[in-house]
């Protein structure tokens, strides 16, 4: 190889995000041809991977690493290898095109800078995803795809449906994004492996793991919600609120995929176990016939694709799971299949759309000769679809059949669904193909063009690459399929990818599959009137289960708050209070750390008499109905309190403590005298033993809390530190006022700066309180 | 010595915290002297009480002579009595507003900042 491949695949994988910053900027610059010239970013990266194709094909595992965090251990690292190739090429080309696409498509809007910005992000990110080998990166790359995607599909963020469908793609992928973190931690705490690489390497470990089946839940979680598997499915067609060329990318071609890669990924590892193959093919198989089923009930051109785009995830997932090594080889290749003609078809419907002013299948007709190119993209890709010859799309479904029919039981189960999917996948494919172009000629808009060939050249190139891919089979099969299945499945035979037909059961299958999907084409009115009719009966869905799951979660919300959140002040005393109750009692209870009975030392008559002063202040005040004499009562426990310090060498304190009581109960009294307040404390008995409880409650712990404290040893460090000290460090006598002032100077700032802002404040409502009397006295006069 | 003081704190604590569960504004108040007063004494305490000698050095003298009343959780009590006087104040003043503006010092009625029925949280998008 030329160059240092690591080096570029780093700068490769870097470019988008440097594009995405750059793109606004380059909107402003190139106006009309910012497309054409962003495009360069990803065609640059597609040949740099299609440069790294020989040597992967040559069974090579292309890696390398930086560190990104040294405290987590976490390294940058990315890991390239068939699977991975591919998908980078997908991504890489099929980029390329879309974004040449959103050009014209998106010509005029004001925000289309943006757009460009956060279609190359999540080009970025996709990017890092598929070729990420260290778990966190992958999980962060795997994030950055949801929130992208949110960013593209809300990116009309005026309309409430494209908001509720951007948040219902965040809340479903996001959740399973979640599980998937969990998994991959479990897996790193479990194993000690923090890589795909050496996941990969260490073979069975994860399937012995006795958290096999946690982490196979976990995993499953994030990629079946990613990958829209049914039940998780609503979001993808709701996605489509998205501008088309977001469609065509995201919910076609790429991220959807992303819960795809995992599972093949993670094949060689987690999968050939009875779980994955039973799970897998069950999830696949019902999301596939729903997905088509849905998808031939839909009108809108647009909501047809993304039905069937759920059902071709469905396959996938089906084929990972049915473990055969040639279902493996056909999931590759309807992977690149799918990528070229959904990407294809997707760009022809937004074409369409924006040439004619509509995607409702019935407001459309004979627009084949105004719209020849199209047209013919068009059909190119619902051949493949379809599974028609001379396609890739035949090969893999030839492949899958063939891999499908040697199996048993759910084997066939699944065949049968292959069958039925395909047929109705067919008869989407070609609606997409045949309806808008031939019978009556009409639209809504008279001027229909072929437009301008941003529009039409992508849809084109996807188209003839679905028919080159089988025409050069022998090089696609050995270059990209064939590495690809190696490592998804571990293994793989030297099969022959090739246009030629083999007349055989899968070919018969194959006939039977045409044959159905002709038959619904042509009855196509009447099974969509069935399934809306089945619908309708059932009457209820995932994505209105959405709707109430986030409703009730709003009304639980408000439940809760209202509960919490009485807005009643005494109801908030009380809990504070009882906990505090509980948080002193039950401690003391479970660990036997009751303080031990106190050696009572007869205090002096002074002491008695104070102690008895304090405890009947704060009787009266609890008992007397007179306010009066609830304020005079307050004012002798205070004093007492202040005596109690004076008897006990606190001269300072009880300075203090008389200033502070005095002016207590001058201002409490001012306050009173003021107010005509109701004197007695009304409480009910139940309120009376409930508060009662935890007054006591409280007393109590705090007493026994105090006995405790001071039956143990006293630490005498800091005491004596400052008696040593204040005089001859600090040159004071007062050591309390040493303290204060000197050694704790800064306490005391902020303590004058509380008093300050008290004042302040209360100034400030004594002020209001002014101006709203001379207001309301404006209004009398 | 400190047992006394102790059960004292302890009948502080109570009687202020059965105050506070009042409904009543200015019996929360007053109960909130109360309670600080159990504080000062609580944290006064728990520094032992030793003897009745304050903390002062004696002139010409570089230590205390002897032992005296722990320096200590004084100066914390008494930056503590001067803002539980501030919050005491502070919260006055506001009671006195409240009942100017509201007519009441009876907690369950009000409720202009948190009111029954109030705003839901949205349920659409």
């Amino acid at each position: 190889m030329p160059g240092q491949p690591s080096d570029w695949t780093f700068l490769a994988m870097a470019a988008p995000f440097v594009a995405a910053a750059l793109a606004p900027a380059a909107k402003r610059a190139f106006g009309g041809a910012a497309g054409w010239v962003l495009a360069i970013v990803p065609a640059a990266i597609f040949l740099h991977f299609l440069r790294l194709v020989p040597a992967v094909a040559a069974g090579e595992v292309l890696s390398g690493a930086v560190r990104w965090s040294e405290r987590y251990g976490i390294d940058l690292s990315f890991r390239i290898d068939g699977l991975s190739l591919l998908f980078a090429l997908l991504i890489s080309g099929i980029g390329t095109f879309i974004v040449i696409y959103s050009g014209p498509y998106l010509k005029g809007h004001p925000q289309q800078g943006r757009f460009f910005g956060f279609m190359l992000l999540f080009m970025g990110s996709m990017l890092g995803l598929v070729l990420a080998d260290d778990f966190l990166a992958l999980f962060v790359f795997w994030e950055m795809t949801s929130i992208s995607s949110f960013l593209l599909i809300g990116f009309d963020h005026n309309r409430m449906a494209a908001r509720r469908a951007a948040y219902q793609a965040l809340v479903v992928t996001s959740g399973g994004g979640l599980a998937l973190l969990a998994g991959l931690l479990l897996v790193m705490a479990t194993t000690g492996m923090g890589s795909l690489s050496e996941v990969l390497a260490a073979g069975g470990a994860l399937r012995a793991s006795p958290y096999y089946p946690a982490i196979l839940v976990l995993v499953l979680g994030g990629a079946f919600t990613k990958s829209a598997q049914f039940p998780f499915h609503f979001w993808l067609p709701n996605a489509m609120e998205a501008p088309t060329p977001v469609s065509a990318y995201l919910h076609s071609a790429t991220m959807v995929k992303a819960g795809v890669y995992l599972l093949m990924r993670l094949n060689p590892v987690l999968g050939d176990t009875v779980a994955w193959m039973t799970v897998l093919p069950i999830f696949g198989g019902v999301t596939l016939v729903a997905g088509a089923l849905l998808a031939v009930r839909q009108t809108d051109l647009k909501m047809l694709l993304a039905y069937t785009t759920m059902a071709s995830l469905g396959l996938l997932v089906m084929l990972t799971g049915a473990g055969a090594e040639g279902a493996i080889l056909g999931a590759a290749t309807y992977l690149l299949a799918h990528s070229l003609f959904k990407g294809g078809l997707f760009m022809v419907v937004g074409g369409i759309d924006h040439e004619a002013g509509t995607r409702q299948v019935a407001a459309l007709g004979g627009l084949a000769r105004e719209m020849p190119i199209t047209l013919a993209a068009a059909l190119g890709a619902a051949a493949s679809m379809g599974g028609l010859p001379l396609t890739i799309g035949f090969f893999g479904k030839e492949t899958m059949y063939e891999a499908l029919a040697h199996g048993s039981g759910l084997a066939f189960a699944a065949l049968f669904a292959a069958v039925i999917g395909n047929a109705l996948m067919f008869a989407a494919g070609f609606a997409v193909a045949i309806l808008p172009f031939f019978g009556r000629r009409r639209a809504p808009n008279p001027h229909v063009h072929q437009g301008p060939a941003g529009l039409w050249l992508g849809p084109a190139v996807l188209a003839l690459c679905g028919i080159a891919a089988i025409l050069f089979g022998a090089w696609t099969g050995r270059s990209l399929l064939l590495p690809a299945t190696l490592a998804i499945a571990g293994a793989a035979s030297g099969a022959t990818v090739s246009a030629a037909i083999h007349l055989n059961l899968a070919f018969a299958l194959s006939l039977a599959t045409m044959a159905l999907g002709i038959l619904v084409l042509w009855r196509l009115a009447a099974i969509r009137g069935a399934v809306a009719r089945v619908l309708a009966a059932i009457g209820w869905g995932p994505d209105r289960g959405f709707d109430q799951a986030i409703a009730g979660l709003s009304r639980f919300a408000a439940l809760v708050t209202r509960t919490i959140q009485t807005g009643n002040l005494e109801m908030y005393i009380f809990v504070t209070m009882a906990m505090t109750a509980i948080a002193l009692l039950v401690p003391m209870g479970l660990f036997d750390e009751w303080p031990s009975w106190p050696a009572f030392a007869m205090p002096s008559i002074a002491e008695t008499a104070m102690i008895l002063l304090a405890v009947g202040g704060v009787a009266v005040v609890l008992g007397t109905k007179q306010r009066l004499t609830a304020i005079v009562s307050l004012g002798a426990q205070g004093f007492a309190v202040a005596m109690l310090f004076m008897l006990y060498g606190a001269p300072d304190l009880s300075f203090t403590q008389f200033m502070v009581e005095t002016l207590s109960v001058v201002i409490l009294t001012l306050a009173m005298t003021r107010l005509s307040l109701s004197p007695s404390d009304h409480r009910s008995v139940p309120e009376f033993v409930k508060d009662g409880i935890v007054a006591i409650g409280c007393g109590v712990g705090f007493g026994f809390l105090l006995l405790a404290a001071t039956e143990a040893p006293f630490d005498s460090r800091l005491s004596d530190f400052f008696a040593q000290n204040s005089r001859a460090i600090a040159h004071g006598h007062n050591i309390v006022n040493v303290i204060i002032v000197d050694f704790r100077g800064l306490d005391t700032l902020g303590e004058i700066s509380v008093v300050m802002v008290a004042g302040l404040a209360i100034l400030a409502l004594l002020r209001v309180r002014t101006r709203g009397k001379a207001d309301e006295a404006g209004e009398g006069a | 010595m400190e047992a006394p003081i102790a059960i004292l704190v302890g009948f502080f604590f109570g009687g202020g915290i059965y105050l506070m569960l009042s409904n009543s504004l200015i019996r929360i108040l007053i109960g909130l002297v109360i309670l600080s007063n159990g504080v000062n004494l609580l944290i006064f305490v728990s520094g032992r009480i030793f003897r009745e000698v304050p903390p002062i050095i004696p002139e010409g003298a570089l230590v205390p002579d002897g032992v005296t009343a722990n320096p200590l959780p004084q100066a914390l009590i008494l930056t503590a009595i001067v803002i539980s006087f501030s919050l005491f104040a502070f919260i006055l003043v506001l009671v006195f507003r409240a009942y100017q503006a509201i007519g009441s010092d009876k907690t369950p009625e009000l409720k202009v900042a948190e009111p029954l029925g109030g705003p839901v949280p949205p349920e659409g998008y």
